[in-house]
């Protein structure tokens, strides 16, 4: 009894400490970016070196290196996802292999990929500074993110709907769609949420990819500035660029809630499907 | 599921054909002027593309970062048409040319709250090499001294080196930084910390009630004024830097850009611009 | 169980991507090969650690100082994070109301999304003053700590979150009928049905706190020396590579990326340790 009292008072604790110091950072962050808030800053392109105009542009290009990251990792996660799931044996060479190179792809630095999608996708492919380059190679540093919570959300899918389901006969495809990925939503959208908010906060491999142009993309082979490396600059290159860069974090932030519940509400509503549970 | 497919396959092919579409009819109308190198130099090379665009339609100035060594390397291989280098060139680059669009100084920095108001040269040298360690050893409080100083490689580094003598293995700071914002902050937020940063920069921060006071050099103020008169002995320039003779918008740019014409920008970003 | 042809295909697919995903690990090692080979072709490997410090500019390339404080950095940060993520995750399932809970989840989201920038903008004026005034200089080796357990926690809180939402809800159903508490149901049964996710969610974090750059180039000192306490101020493995790639030539660049193998080299050994230490538990 006194055991149950003790865990419930440390959690609560917990999770008051952290929503405590995230809250202090946040308030930080809206207390001094409120001020600068307005709609001519969302809309209007920056001006001398950021510190006045708006950040309209930069919006623009960050939606654009995000939807290129997402569309081009989100199926291919999933896809590997659900092969090592349920076409290989976990202990297979292959199975260990490939999920043995994605954790060390999480763990590589972000300004290495910075180096390396430059490399690659910018003089290799010949794709120059561009919002392509830094979509790409946010794609593959978010990888390792979805794949694993995929995969970890599919293996935690019970056995037995696996095994009924082919005593109805069911092909892998279909049990697949109509079984096993509507169970693994939560580590799916857990994924998710987690590959957006590290494709958004990503500065290092954007510096050398999508690159610093703050004009208005005019299609994705163009430079782009995101909002990241925007904050970058003009809190640690730009003097004076302070201000601007606390309401450039609180947009972002902004931004993230918005798409985060865009995200949330797409996967809840494709992917969900009422699986009654024994 | 199979209309989720469709919908996504739609929106994607939709997007790379207008891509595709933009950069067809794009190519054949503008000139594009590529500048990559240095962090420093990157916003004041915005802001005068910028002006040189409203100046000659049909031109495209992207100016990207990645370092003064990254720009005069792109700049020799040909992967940009002109490099931004925030320091003077080294002998095995003097095959490229240079064109000095600003000068920086360099001053040594105090948190406001120090009561020490200035330092001759050997006491700088002696904090830095740590032979003094408090402050109390220079007039000031009782308190350790924290040596703050820039990474290696960093022009403003090795022109401080230079000015005092020292070798990069004297020096023992207890915190290094890399750019001069990280610098200002550093000190801003330790009393007893010393550091060195760019005049333009620290003098504005300071205006703006940041709490570092700007420390004279041999008597000299620390001031944009006196880098520009040439009485302040510590400055660096910000070059940029070309293989061959510039020929073109390249040319005309690099011309626009050592003009009084831009004056302005180069102190609206607390540089000092080099006169004519 | 023999597939049917539309399972083949599916299968072949399937095979094609994840390939791919295994290929950019090995284009990415390739890439730092190449661009460390100068240095590698000149210089043992032993230099790395016998020379007497880091001043590449003079021809000194010790790294061992760097790989402790990364190495330090890591294992402090994960140590904090994973009990607190853990919890957090136990409190969003198990502990809140429904409302409390979906609150608190998207606060964790919206963490996940700040950029690196901002905490070590956040950590530079607000955290490293209130530790210097503990003791001078107060940017160190426990503010990188500290920013980086932030920094990583919304990871592991999620994925833990993910983990827990998928333990059958027959197992807490049967645990209730058998009587257990709240925290007996919870470390008898929710968290070891969650133990693979949560691990895995452990070692994303982990590998977010190895590269991470620009919070703890910001925040940690940038001095290469050995940590003699918490106090002492740092250089991370990243942190270097970031601070000295703009202005590195030649043999000084090849030594960085050199640093950046020694990287992926110690990744490989924590993925392998983490993945002996944990016998996963599969179907069939």
């Amino acid at each position: 009894m006194v055991k149950n009292a003790l865990t419930t008072g440390v959690i609560w604790l917990t999770a008051a400490l952290v929503s405590g110091v995230f809250v202090w950072l946040l308030a930080d962050i809206i207390i001094h970016g409120l001020p600068k808030l307005s709609w001519s800053f969302l809309v209007e392109p920056p001006q001398n070196a950021g510190r006045s105009g708006g950040i309209g542009p930069i919006i623009v290009s960050t939606v654009l290196i995000l939807g290129v990251a997402m569309v081009t990792s989100a199926p291919l996660s999933l896809a590997t996802a659900v092969l090592l799931s349920e076409f290989t044996r976990h202990d297979s060479v292959y199975g260990r292999l490939v999920r043995r190179s994605l954790d060390v792809l999480a763990g590589v630095p972000s300004i290495v990929f910075g180096l390396f999608g430059n490399a690659f996708f910018c003089i290799y492919l010949g794709l120059g500074f561009s919002i392509l380059s830094g979509g790409l190679t946010l794609a593959c540093m978010v990888l390792p993110l979805l794949i694993r919570t995929a995969e970890e959300g599919l293996q935690a899918a019970p056995n037995d709907y696996r095994l009924a389901s082919a005593a109805l006969g069911m092909s892998r495809s279909a049990t697949l769609v109509h079984l096993l990925l509507p169970t693994a939503t939560p580590a799916l959208v857990a994924g998710l949420m987690l590959g957006l908010g590290r494709a958004v906060a990503e500065t290092a491999a954007l510096i050398f990819t999508s690159g610093y142009v703050d004009r208005m993309p005019g299609s994705l082979f163009d430079s782009g500035r995101a909002l990241s490396v925007h904050i970058y600059d003009l809190s640690m290159n730009v003097a004076g660029g302070d201000s601007n860069a606390y309401s450039s974090a609180l947009v972002l932030i902004l931004l993230l809630l918005i798409i985060n519940s865009i995200a949330l509400s797409l996967a809840n509503q494709w992917l969900h499907r009422s699986v009654v549970t024994v | 599921m199979k209309k989720l497919g469709i919908v996504v396959t739609l929106i994607v092919l939709i997007g790379a054909v207008w891509g595709f579409l933009r950069t067809k009819s794009d190519d054949t109308k503008i000139e594009k002027l590529v500048l990559t190198g240095s962090s420093t130099i990157a916003p004041l090379a915005a802001e005068i593309g910028k002006r040189f665009e409203s100046l000659h339609s049909n031109v495209q100035v992207d100016v990207q970062t990645g370092g003064s060594s990254r720009g005069v390397s792109d700049a020799r291989a040909g992967l940009a048409d002109i490099g931004m280098a925030s320091r003077a060139l080294k002998d095995d680059e003097k095959d490229l040319l240079k064109f000095t669009v600003a000068l920086d100084g360099i001053s040594v920095i105090l948190n406001k709250a120090n009561p020490v108001v200035a330092l001759n040269k050997q006491q700088i040298i002696d904090i830095y090499t740590g032979k003094i360690i408090n402050w109390k050893e220079v007039g000031g409080n009782d308190a350790p001294i924290t040596v703050v100083s820039k990474a290696e490689g960093r022009s403003t580094l090795e022109l401080f080196l230079h000015y005092f003598g020292l070798k990069n293995t004297d020096v023992k700071p207890q915190v290094i930084i890399g750019d001069n914002q990280q610098g200002i902050k550093t000190v801003v937020g330790n009393p007893d910390a010393i550091g060195y940063v760019s005049v333009g920069t620290a003098e504005y921060e300071a205006s703006q009630g940041a709490a570092i006071k700007l420390l004279p050099l041999e008597g000299i103020a620390a001031s944009v004024e006196n880098v520009r008169n040439r009485s302040f002995p510590l400055s660096r320039p910000l070059n940029l830097v070309t293989r061959v003779e510039p020929a073109g918008i390249a040319k005309d740019f690099v011309e626009f850009a050592r003009s009084p014409q831009v004056n302005d920008l180069i102190e609206a970003q607390y540089f000092v611009p080099v006169p004519h | 169980m023999s597939l049917s042809r539309t399972d083949r295909q599916l299968a072949a697919l399937l095979l094609g991507c994840a390939l791919l995903a295994a290929t950019i690990v090995l284009l990415i090692l390739l890439f730092l090969v190449k661009e460390s080979w100068p240095m590698l072709q000149h210089v043992p490997l032993i230099r790395f650690v016998t020379d007497a410090s880091w001043h590449p500019v003079d021809g000194l390339y010790q790294l061992t100082p760097m790989l402790s404080a990364t190495l330090y950095s890591t294992l402090g940060a994960v140590l904090l994070a994973a009990p607190l993520g853990i919890a957090s995750a136990l409190f969003s399932r198990y502990y809140a109301p429904p409302f409390l809970a979906g609150c608190y989840r998207r606060l964790i989201e919206l963490l996940a999304g700040i950029p690196s920038v901002v905490y070590g903008f956040w950590g530079l004026i607000t955290l490293a003053p209130l530790i210097g005034r503990l003791h001078p200089p107060g940017v160190s080796l426990l503010t990188g700590i500290l920013v980086l357990t932030l920094m990583i926690l919304p990871t592991v809180a999620l994925t833990a979150d993910a983990a827990l939402a998928a333990v059958p809800v027959a197992y807490l159903r049967g645990a209730a009928a058998l009587g257990l508490s709240r925290w007996g149901l919870i470390s008898g049964v929710a968290l070891p049905a969650a133990r693979s996710g949560i691990i895995a969610g452990t070692l994303l974090a982990a590998g977010r706190a190895i590269g991470e750059t620009m919070a703890v180039l910001m925040v940690a000192g940038n001095v290469v020396q050995q940590p003699q306490s918490l106090f002492d101020p740092v250089r991370t493995l990243t942190a270097n590579i970031a601070l000295e790639m703009a202005y590195a030539t030649g043999e000084h660049r090849a030594a960085l990326f050199v640093s950046g193998l020694a990287l992926m080299v110690m990744v490989l050994v924590l993925v392998g340790t983490a993945e002996l230490l944990s016998r996963k538990r599969h179907y069939g």
